[in-house]
């Protein structure tokens, strides 16, 4: 599938752990401002490819590009890669590798602007909802110890204008009657959408959403998808998703990558996709399988 | 405990015999045989009074059930709440009290008022760390005796005064700190206690052992604080005036302990103002985000190696300023003060104070402190109190005495 | 000259090793099974120690004086007493905290540290305590002024800890109690689920450990004739970097780790610096958890996200 103008580009992606081959040269490209899915069965490594991208994981060979406005970040490569031979050459390779092992790190890679939510909600349970979206916005906000210490009016206006923009997400999310309440008070569906607000705080270039209608009723997963739409269309973010509601995919996604045992089986838009063989044999099992 | 749900009584008696009899082999042979060199004497009355004790108290709370721990921070007036009008008064009320204390009280209670302020700064100090970003430190003690080194050492060597050693100090515990918290950035809950307790111990080791430049086992001197040049010593031994002498009135060792007071009330209330300006400050949420979740902490770009290593840092210099003014107050400084015992104490009184409350600190400082001197005829039993107390809070009550609140956000002007 | 100090070295070395390897056992267990470090266990091999001077008292006392039946009974009496300390530790400190957040039982294992530590020295004095040497002799290697020697002691302590690791490793990998606490290490609720009482399990592996430290504290006070509250500390902290250093959760690693341990520490302190043998031993720790925290025999453990 053609990708005009690809915000993500992945070539080659292997991924070992020990003996396993988790992914197999995986490759595609993300359009930017799309809304592109990651389909497979379970086990095929899609988590495996957002871990990879988010720098939770470090991929054992291939290359991951972000392409934002402040231009290519090579994403392997600001995670830290292990030393090699050359670098002892060329000097210039080898501090530039030596810093990134040392201070480098999956933090840099929201810097960079990708966000993610999680699997398995990875809220601060036991602060607010108010704190978890001003712990994202660290990266705007006044950071600096003196005006705080001192209680600066750059401090306080700095901490207003987070608190502003903490209430406005909450809003969009409808959960602004949860924003002084512990995080783990909050029920399934606003624990969902409050782990994305705070994503979305952060400002990224593309937001990877793992399984985000994961236990939620149809009702919820129709106003998850207005809200993703929402996402890209006002806020100018490339959403990239891993789903295993087969309507939500084909309803909101401009895009599909299907992965199976770690390979990219298929690659296409949504209806090519529902018709293509091999993933259909990747779901259900051709007819030949024991 | 309604009637229903208690278990029949054969099984509550069968219950208390079992505990009554492991109570025998556990109480007997140790407390009833008494090693005397290479013999022995017995005294059987005090295992048999412990396993009466257990039986009894198994049957006791089989039978009627565990009492229930009261919600400390209903009585306590200062959690909890966003200082009311009341409040302040209060806090300025304890302030005060706090503030004439030292001319009014006796010497000896005096002593014992800056040991108990000394605790609170490493409270504060090992909150940061423990409290607020999670990170279980049990080599504290090692920057604890940093400061306290640096100020005796720091006079030997270099001729720095109190005031001037404060400074320096600081920084070289703050280091300590950031060299201590580099290696363990990717440990995480037990392994990084043990290191820490490894770091602790190899400090004290090497402050022992190192004869040459720390003195070992006898400890090095450190000078009396003094202020503006004026000494608090009855002759001038640094080259000053002696206070007494300046302003004309007869010496008294207490003036010195009257000073150490009052720079140490400065200090924590300094210290006291700055940590709960940084918990409302990014620095400070960043510390508690860590606490919570880490991986969540990264995928939101915190850097969690610079936020680390700010906690160890800040807390290592608090624990730092807390050794210079123990050295001040003690006039000497050797190894035997700063054992796995001291981190462990410290660590009991953040603990106890509930993880991340400056309050709870304070409070569990001042009574860790003081309690022990009231109850002077129980001193041998100090540890074993204190290691039952942390015992009994885990169980009981493992977020602390005092629920910490979280901070309320509410927007200006809207609704 | 050089090959016996060596020899000597290396004597001691191995002994030493099999002390660390013995406590080691009961940290690596615990650890692997409930993801945490006993930190009374050290303590427990303290209370042996005791345990033994008090029996040996005893046994004279009534007139009992065979090296052979001292040494039997000892061991016997202080297995059976550790066991019922280790027991109870659990059952009081560590279990009501199973699913308290991470600080906790480690807080309440400081305490219970502690408290050992001050009940032993309240009731048995804060001095050192000797115990009467109850197996005397040994084999010299070497003659004349050049020689090293083993004494009967330190070899029943290497033999004390082959049979008991043989013991320990036929009971985990052929007998069902051992399938079950494998089970239950590596997947607690699957092995609850599937009937095993994962209760009896964590207590067995308990007492398991305790039993291995109580043997440990005989011996090695018959060895070296003094101790007093205080040795379950360093002890405790260098055995469980045994644990560490061979891999935690492996019962070959630590007695690898162990060995691997008095073996260092033994040629440090006797080529290098005696005073600073224990900074020798907290750095090490120190290096394993850096750079491989997985240990010699463990499997790296990855990062769930």
């Amino acid at each position: 599938m053609f990708i005009k103008n690809p915000i993500l580009e992945i070539k080659d992606l292997t991924v070992r752990f020990g003996g396993i081959k988790a992914l197999d040269k995986v490759g595609f490209k993300v359009e930017k401002g799309s809304i592109t899915a990651l389909i497979g069965p379970n086990g095929a490594g899609k988590t495996t490819v957002f871990n990879c991208l988010t720098g939770f994981y470090k991929a054992t060979s291939g290359s991951i590009f972000l392409n934002t406005d402040d231009g290519r970040v090579d994403i392997v490569k600001i995670l830290g890669e292990p030393f090699r031979l050359s670098d002892f050459i060329n000097p210039v390779a080898f501090i530039s590798r030596l810093r990134y092992k040392m201070f480098g790190g999956s933090y840099l890679i929201a810097r960079a602007g990708i966000a993610r939510t999680f699997q398995n909600i990875r809220l601060f349970h036991e602060m607010t909802a108010m704190e978890n979206l001003l712990v994202a916005q660290h990266m705007s906000i006044n950071r600096n110890l003196v005006s705080g210490l001192l209680k600066l009016n750059s401090f306080k206006e700095a901490e207003e204008r987070a608190i502003n923009k903490a209430y406005d997400w909450l809003d969009i999310m409808g959960l602004r009657a949860d924003a002084n309440r512990f995080a783990n008070e909050l029920p399934y569906g606003h624990r969902r959408r409050l782990e994305i607000a705070r994503a979305m705080c952060t400002d990224p270039a593309l937001i990877c959403l793992d399984e985000p209608a994961a236990g939620l009723n149809p009702r919820e997963t129709d106003e998850l998808s207005m809200l993703v739409r929402r996402l890209r269309d006002e806020f100018n973010t490339t959403v990239f998703i891993i789903e295993h509601d087969m309507t939500l995919v084909m309803d909101i996604s401009e895009h599909v990558v299907v992965l199976n045992y770690g390979q990219v089986i298929a690659n296409n838009d949504p209806e090519s996709i529902r018709r293509d063989k091999a993933v259909l044999s990747a779901y259900l099992g051709t007819g030949n399988d024991d | 405990m309604t009637v229903s749900s208690r278990p029949p009584l054969v099984l509550i008696l069968k219950d208390s015999l079992i505990a009554g009899a492991i109570s025998l082999v556990i109480f007997g042979p140790i407390c009833g045989i008494i090693l005397d060199g290479y013999t022995f004497n017995t005294d059987f009355k005090i295992p048999l009074i412990l396993t009466s004790i257990v039986t009894a108290g198994r049957f006791f709370f089989s039978f009627f059930g565990l009492p229930k721990l009261p919600d400390l921070s209903r009585i306590h007036p200062l959690a909890n709440r966003k200082p009311t009008v009341p409040d302040k008064i209060f806090l300025g009320i304890v302030f005060a009290v706090f503030l004439i204390f030292p001319f009014v009280g006796s010497k000896y209670w005096l002593t014992v008022m800056i040991l108990a302020l000394i605790y609170v700064l490493l409270g504060l100090g090992l909150n940061i760390v423990v409290g607020l970003a999670g990170l279980l430190d049990l080599g504290f003690v090692a920057f604890y005796a940093v400061g306290a080194y640096g100020y005796a050492l720091g006079y030997q060597y270099l001729g720095l005064g109190f005031w001037g050693s404060l400074p320096f100090s600081a920084l070289i515990a703050a280091t300590f700190g950031a060299i201590l918290g580099f290696p363990v950035l990717r440990m995480h809950g037990d392994y990084l206690a043990i290191v820490t307790l490894g770091f602790g111990e190899i400090i004290r080791i090497v402050l022992n052992n190192w004869l040459e430049f720390t003195g070992g086992p006898n400890g090095v001197g450190a000078p009396l604080p003094t202020l503006f040049g004026l000494e608090f010593s009855r002759r001038a031994k640094q080259g000053g005036t002696p206070f007494h002498e300046y302003f004309n009135i007869g010496y008294s060792s207490t003036y010195k302990y009257i000073f150490i007071y009052l720079a140490l009330l400065f200090f924590v209330v300094v210290i006291i103002t700055a940590v709960s300006r940084l918990k409302k400050m990014p620095l400070g949420r960043a510390w508690e985000a860590l606490r919570e979740d880490e991986v969540a902490c990264r995928s939101l770009g915190l850097n969690h190696v610079a936020t680390k290593l700010s906690a160890f840092s800040m807390g290592a210099m608090i624990g730092g300023i807390g050794g210079v003014f123990f050295a001040a107050y003690q006039g000497f400084v050797n190894p035997s003060s700063f054992t796995f015992f001291e981190s462990a104490l410290i660590l009991a009184v953040v603990v106890l104070g509930g993880l991340g409350s400056t309050v709870g600190v304070v409070t569990a400082a001042v009574i860790l402190t003081i309690l022990p001197e009231a109850l002077r005829d129980f001193a041998g039993f100090r540890v074993l109190i204190f290691g039952i107390l942390m015992v009994l809070m885990m169980i009981w009550r493992p977020k602390g005495l005092i629920k910490v609140k979280r901070p309320v956000f509410l927007q200006k002007g809207k609704g | 000259m050089e090959k016996y100090i060596l020899g000597q070295q290396l004597v001691n070395g191995i002994v030493l090793g099999c002390t660390y390897g013995l406590i080691a056992v009961g940290y690596t267990m615990v650890y692997g099974i409930i993801g945490m470090i006993n930190f009374a266990h050290g303590e427990v091999y303290m209370i042996a120690a005791y345990l033994a001077a008090i029996i040996i008292a005893v046994l004279t006392f009534f007139g009992i004086n065979s090296a052979f039946l001292s040494l039997i009974l000892t061991l016997a009496g202080t297995i059976v007493i550790t066991s019922v300390y280790g027991w109870t530790i659990e059952k009081v400190a560590y279990k009501p905290l199973r699913n308290s957040p991470r600080l906790a039982p480690l807080i309440s294992a400081i305490g219970i540290s502690l408290v050992l530590q001050n009940y032993v020295q309240i009731n048995q004095g804060a001095g050192n305590q000797g115990i009467p040497a109850v197996v005397s002799g040994a084999i010299k290697i070497g003659g004349g002024s050049n020689f090293f020697q083993i004494t009967y002691m330190q070899a029943i302590i290497i033999l004390a800890a082959v049979a008991s690791m043989a013991i320990l490793s036929i009971i985990i990998n052929k007998t069902s109690l051992g399938r079950a606490c494998r089970a239950t290490q590596q997947d607690p609720k699957m092995a609850a689920i599937l009937g095993i009482d994962t209760d009896r399990i964590i207590s067995t592996v308990f007492i398991i450990g305790a039993s291995m430290a109580g043997v440990a504290g005989v011996l090695v006070t018959m060895n070296y004739g003094s101790f007093d509250f205080f040795v379950g500390f360093i002890t405790g902290i260098k055995a469980f970097t045994a644990a560490v250093l061979g891999g935690i959760g492996s019962l070959a690693g630590a007695m690898l780790g162990g060995l691997l341990l008095g073996l260092s520490e033994s040629l440090f302190s006797g080529y290098v610096n005696t005073d600073y043998k224990d900074v020798f031993a907290f750095s090490l720790l120190v290096l394993i958890l850096i750079f491989r925290p997985s240990g010699l025999l463990g499997r790296p453990e990855v990062e769930k996200v």
